[in-house]
């Protein structure tokens, strides 16, 4: 079919989304967030490396460390999940390829999110 | 859309070597440079090819642009490319010269260390040899209405604008719309079907930030969309193509802080 759509008709296409600033600016504000709370992160790994399991447990017992934990893994996810998003946007361009890997890219970063939280409580609350 | 490899017709093949220039007086001419040119018909079927020129420098002008006019007058009338200006103001002689977008009328061959390379614009349709198709192009910089929007009665005189406001449209308002930056931005090559890239941008930032403008808002709405403003990553290529010397990227910064100012 030969498209006769003038120009500007392809260019208005669907009109403005209204949206992306939401986007844009989640990033930021996550990029920001990680940047003290990856140094936290490094921090504790580094102090917690070779230690015996109940040193583990007991670190994460204490409330300040685990909401730290926490908000490191959620910080970090939303922001990869943005990233990722932006990247599947770019370059993958079926619309229904593109679609299913959207979705892919935010189950993914629920599921790892949903796992890390878990686990964590797990250790800070039962050891 | 992404693409590594040329569709097989648009591969370019190597294409013909044009004779060496002769002198009025029968001698061969000895002061050459050489020409490799992007060449492609639509008329004949066939694939793209490169082809060599010589140029005769002791009888032609200094820049890129007069090498072609040079080639066309006395070699090859077929070859096929835009020019008016011939000095930097009239945006159509853009090219991909030696590997980097700019004006063919402002680049001097002393420039470039040797052959001089000429490709079309990267990532357009091409017409025929040098020559996008800017349909497309166009239409984008006609969706931001690149023009005076008000509501408030027309002044018996001018619209004022204060000498503080007048310079904000510096570094905007020289823009040609060459499209060099556009072409060289791969956000723009992957989606520019959606993208309007940094030219249009740049164009569309002109009209925000002019204080005799009333259509801010709805201007604003009208970009604010993952595909038409935020496909740009801050790549910098277009800052560095500009032949005018302009920061699109800069521009494009600058809405994406509108945006987030209206809202917090
Ligand atoms: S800064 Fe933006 S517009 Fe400029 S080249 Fe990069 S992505 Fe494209
Ligand atoms: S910003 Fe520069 S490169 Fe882009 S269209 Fe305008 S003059 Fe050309
Ligand atoms: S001929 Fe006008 S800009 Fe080059």
């Amino acid at each position: 079919m030969k498209d006769m759509r003038t120009p500007l008709s392809r260019v208005r296409g669907l009109g403005s989304a209204k949206e992306g600033t939401e986007h844009f600016w989640r990033q930021r504000v996550t990029a920001v967030a990680n940047v003290p709370l990856t140094i936290a992160f490094v921090w504790l790994v580094i102090s917690l490396a070779g230690a015996p399991y109940a040193e583990v447990v007991a670190t994460l017992s204490n409330p300040f460390v685990a909401i730290l934990l926490s908000l490191i893994i959620i910080s970090a996810l939303v922001h990869m999940k943005l990233g990722m998003q932006v990247v599947i946007e770019d370059y993958v361009h079926g619309e229904i390829g593109k679609m299913l890997l959207l979705m892919a890219n935010t189950f993914f970063v629920i599921a790892v999110g949903a796992v890390s939280l878990f686990s964590i409580l797990k250790l800070a609350f039962a050891g | 859309m992404v693409e590594l490899a040329l569709p097989k017709n648009s591969q370019i093949k190597e294409g013909k070597t044009w004779p060496k220039p002769v002198k009025a007086d029968g001698k061969p001419a000895t002061n050459l440079r050489e020409y490799r040119i992007y060449r492609w018909s639509p008329d004949d079927g066939e694939n793209p090819r490169i082809d060599t020129y010589y140029v005769d420098m002791d009888d032609c002008g200094p820049m890129v642009l007069d090498g072609l006019i040079w080639i066309k007058n006395h070699i090859d009338a077929t070859l096929t490319f835009r020019r008016s200006c011939r000095e930097g103001i009239c945006g159509s002689c853009a090219m991909n010269i030696d590997g980097t977008n700019t004006l063919a009328c402002t680049k001097g061959m002393d420039e470039i260390a040797s052959t001089v390379k000429i490709y079309p614009l990267p990532h357009m349709a091409v017409v025929k040899d040098l020559i996008p198709d800017m349909n497309h192009f166009y239409a984008q910089h006609r969706s931001v209405e690149p023009w005076l929007q008000t509501t408030s009665p027309t002044p018996e005189k001018e619209w004022l604008q204060s000498h503080e406001d007048r310079e904000k449209l510096d570094g905007l308002y020289e823009c040609i719309l060459c499209a060099c930056c556009s072409t060289s931005c791969p956000s723009y090559w992957w989606n520019g079907d959606r993208y309007l890239g940094p030219a249009v941008l740049l164009q569309a930032y002109r009209w925000l930030i002019d204080s005799r403008d009333e259509s801010t808002g709805e201007r604003l709405d009208n970009l604010e969309d993952p595909f038409r403003l935020y496909r740009c990553h801050t790549i910098m290529n277009c800052a560095q193509a500009c032949p005018k010397g302009l920061n699109p990227a800069k521009a494009i910064a600058e809405i994406k802080k509108m945006m987030v100012e209206r809202r917090v």
